[in-house]
C-alpha cells in the first residue's frame, strides 16, 4: 500500500499573526513558518501505518513556494520515503490545490492520502473533501482512529455530538483531528538521513490545471478588541458583580 | 436568486445551527429554500415548516441519507443545485463534511465559516484562528457558503406558510458505510446553544474534578466545555472541546477556570458576551481577555462560588 500525505507550510501556530498597516493581508514578514500541525498528525499516521507493516511507501506533497522544500524536508525527517513539491509563488485557493493533487493522484495512484481537517492559517477546512469529490473517493473527515480491516480501512471521526465510524473502501481520504496520534520529533541522525532523501520538483505550470483565483481577499481587519476588565477580590464580589453590573444571572 | 440551506437535524428535531443558517440567508435576498435529507424525517419536516423566513422545504426521506453520508447526501444536492444562486450549510461538523465535497462538484471555491455579509458577494470569515478578519469577495456564479452560528441569531418559529415538496433519491455511491456513533447523553443544554458555559483546563487536574464545574452548571443551567488540554488528558469527551479546532460558543456568559488562555481557545470563546476567567497565575492570557477575573486556586473558588449562586 501507498498513502500520499499532502501537507502545507503555514506560519508557526505560536506566532500571532496581525494585519499588514495597509490591511492588504496579513503581515508574515520574518515570521517562523513550520508544518501545519493537522499535517504533521496526517503524516505521523502515515509513517506508523507503514512501521506496523500496513503499507511500503509513505509520499509527502506539498503545493507552494520554493521556500516549502524545507517542510518536504522536515517531512523525509520525520519518516516520509520522498518528497514532491508543486512549485508556484501564487497563492492557492483550497480549489486550486485539490484539482493540483487530483494530478500527483493520478501519477502516484496512492491507496490512502491522509491530509490535515484544515490548514491553520486560512482556516478553510476543506481541500481533502473537495479532493475526495474530485477523485469520487470516499472520505473520513476529522478522524481520531483509524484501523485497516481486510481492504477496507475502519475510521472513527470526531464529530460535534460525538464520535462516529466509518468504513471506507480504498482508495480513500482521511483527514486528521487532534487527538488522531501525538507526532515525534525528529532526531538528528534523521534529519540527516532526510537530506539524501529524493525530492522531486514540478512546476504547478506543467500539471495543465485551472489555478486561477474565484476569490479576492479585500481586506484583513484586526477582530474588534475587548474593552480591559478588572480584577475581583473575592467570590462574593464576582457574584455581586455578574447579578447587578452584568446582570447575566440571578 | 434562490437560496438554498441545508438543514442540519437529527431524523427527529433540526439542530440549532440550521436556524442561525437561515437567518444568515434571509440577508442575501431571495427565496429560501430548506433541503431536509434523511430517513423517517416527518417530525422534522414538521418542526421546519414553522421556522421564518423560508418560503419552502424541500425534502427526501430515504434510508439512503440516514447517516448524512457525505458521499451520497453531496450527489444529491448537487441533483439540484443549478436551481440557485446560493447554497449554505453551518459551519458544523456536518456542513464542514460535506459542503466542500458540494463545491468540488460545481467547480466552485467555497467561503468557509462567514460572521458576517457585506453584499451580494462579499462576505467576513475570521482567518488564522480569529487573530484576523478577512473581507473576501466571491467571483463564482454559485456560492456556497458555512455559517459560523454565533454570528447570527436563531430564526424565529413563526412560520405558517412553507410549502413542502419531496425529491427522489439519488443512486447510492457504495464507496462508504456507517459502522457506529456514541452521541454523548446530557441533561444540559447544548455547549452552541446554551447561554451560560463553564469550560474547564488543565488546571482542573483529573475528570472527577469536574464535577465541581457541573454542580455550578446545574445551578446555573449551564453547558460545560473545556480547553483542549483538558480534552487530550482524557478529562472529559472531545466534544466538550472549545476553540479554534472545537466547537464555536458565544453565550451570555463564559467561565474559564483553570485555563491559560491560548490563541486557539480564545479564537472559540471570545465573542461571549461575559467573560469570568478563575486562575491562579495572574500573568495567564485568559486575564486580558476576561470582563471578571479573580485570581485563586480553582479548589477553593469553585466551591464557595457554587455556595453562593
Ligand atoms: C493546531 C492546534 C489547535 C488547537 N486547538 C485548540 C482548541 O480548539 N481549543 C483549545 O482549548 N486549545 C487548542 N489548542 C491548544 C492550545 O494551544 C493550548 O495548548 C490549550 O488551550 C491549553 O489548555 P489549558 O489552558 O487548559 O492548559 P494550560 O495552558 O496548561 O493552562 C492551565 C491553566 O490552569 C491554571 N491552573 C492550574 N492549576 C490551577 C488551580 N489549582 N487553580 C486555578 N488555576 C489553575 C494555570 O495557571 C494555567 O493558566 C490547539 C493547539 C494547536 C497546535
Ligand atoms: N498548499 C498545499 N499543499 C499540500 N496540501 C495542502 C495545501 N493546502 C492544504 N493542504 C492539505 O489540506 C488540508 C486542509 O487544508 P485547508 O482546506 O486549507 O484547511 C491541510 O491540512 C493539508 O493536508
Amino acid at each position: 500500500m501507498k498513502i500520499l500525505v499532502p501537507l502545507k507550510r503555514v506560519v508557526d501556530y505560536n506566532v500571532k499573526v496581525r494585519p499588514l498597516p495597509d490591511n492588504s493581508n496579513v503581515d508574515l514578514n520574518n515570521a517562523k513558518m513550520s508544518v501545519n500541525p493537522f499535517c504533521e498528525i496526517a503524516l505521523e499516521e502515515a509513517v506508523r501505518i507503514k512501521e506496523a507493516g500496513n503499507a511500503e511507501e509513505v509520499i509527502a506533497v506539498t503545493v507552494g513556494k520554493t521556500e516549502s522544500q524545507e517542510q518536504l524536508r522536515t517531512a523525509l525527517a520525520l519518516g516520509a520515503d520522498r518528497a514532491i513539491l508543486i512549485e508556484t509563488d501564487s497563492i492557492l485557493e483550497p480549489l486550486a490545490i485539490s484539482k493540483v493533487l487530483t494530478k500527483v493522484v493520478e501519477q502516484e495512484a496512492p491507496d490512502l492520502i491522509i491530509l490535515g481537517k484544515q490548514a491553520i492559517d486560512g482556516d478553510n477546512n476543506q481541500t481533502g473533501q473537495m479532493l475526495a469529490s474530485m477523485l469520487n473517493y470516499p472520505q473520513a473527515t476529522n478522524a481520531s482512529e483509524v484501523r485497516f480491516d481486510g481492504d477496507k480501512v475502519n475510521v472513527t471521526r470526531e464529530i460535534d455530538g460525538g464520535l462516529q465510524t466509518l468504513q471506507l473502501n480504498k482508495p480513500a481520504i482521511i483527514t486528521t483531528d487532534l487527538r488522531l496520534n501525538e507526532p515525534r520529533y525528529a532526531s538528528l541522525p534523521n534529519i540527516m538521513k532526510a537530506k539524501k532523501k529524493e525530492l522531486t520538483i514540478i512546476n504547478v505550470s506543467d500539471l495543465g490545471v485551472d489555478i486561477n483565483p474565484r476569490t479576492e481577499l479585500l481586506s484583513v481587519e484586526l477582530p474588534p478588541s475587548r474593552d480591559a476588565g478588572i480584577i475581583v477580590e473575592t467570590v462574593d464580589e464576582l457574584v455581586e458583580k455578574l447579578k447587578n453590573e452584568a446582570k447575566v444571572i440571578t | 436568486m434562490s437560496i438554498l440551506v441545508i438543514a442540519e437535524h437529527d431524523n427527529s428535531s433540526l439542530k440549532g445551527a440550521t436556524l442561525n443558517t437561515v437567518t444568515a440567508a434571509t440577508g442575501l435576498n431571495g427565496n429560501i429554500t430548506l433541503l431536509i435529507a434523511g430517513s423517517n424525517i416527518s417530525s422534522v419536516i414538521d418542526e421546519a415548516k414553522k421556522v421564518s423566513g423560508i418560503s419552502n422545504i424541500i425534502s427526501c426521506d430515504d434510508e439512503l441519507y440516514k447517516n448524512f453520508l457525505a458521499e451520497d447526501l453531496s450527489s444529491l444536492v448537487v441533483s439540484i443545485s443549478n436551481s440557485y444562486s446560493y447554497i449554505l450549510a453551518p459551519a458544523t461538523t456536518f456542513g464542514k463534511n460535506l459542503l466542500p465535497r458540494i463545491s468540488a462538484k460545481l467547480d466552485v471555491q467555497q467561503i468557509s465559516d462567514i460572521i458576517s455579509i457585506e453584499s451580494e458577494d462579499t462576505f467576513k470569515r475570521p482567518i488564522y484562528a480569529g487573530s484576523c478578519i478577512a473581507t473576501v469577495k466571491s467571483n463564482d456564479s454559485i456560492k456556497l457558503i458555512t455559517v459560523r452560528s454565533t454570528a447570527f441569531d436563531a430564526a424565529p418559529m413563526d412560520n405558517s406558510n412553507v410549502s413542502v415538496e419531496s425529491l427522489d433519491a439519488v443512486n447510492a455511491l457504495n464507496i462508504s458505510e456507517f459502522v457506529s456513533e456514541e452521541i454523548a447523553k446530557s441533561d444540559r443544554p447544548e455547549l452552541t446553544a446554551a447561554n451560560i458555559v463553564i469550560s474547564g483546563g488543565r488546571g482542573m487536574q483529573s475528570g472527577e474534578n469536574f464535577h465541581l464545574l457541573d454542580s455550578i452548571a446545574d445551578k446555573l443551567g449551564a453547558a460545560v466545555g473545556a480547553s483542549r488540554a483538558a480534552v487530550d488528558a482524557g478529562f472529559v469527551p472531545n466534544d466538550y472541546q472549545v476553540g479554534q479546532t472545537g466547537k464555536i460558543v458565544a453565550p451570555d456568559l463564559y467561565i474559564a477556570v483553570g485555563i491559560s488562555g491560548a490563541i486557539q481557545h480564545l479564537a472559540g470563546m471570545k465573542d461571549s458576551k461575559v467573560i469570568v476567567a478563575i486562575n491562579k497565575d495572574e500573568d495567564a492570557p485568559i486575564f486580558q481577555v476576561a470582563d471578571y477575573g479573580l485570581v485563586s486556586d480553582l479548589f477553593d473558588a469553585l466551591p464557595e462560588l457554587e455556595a453562593k449562586l
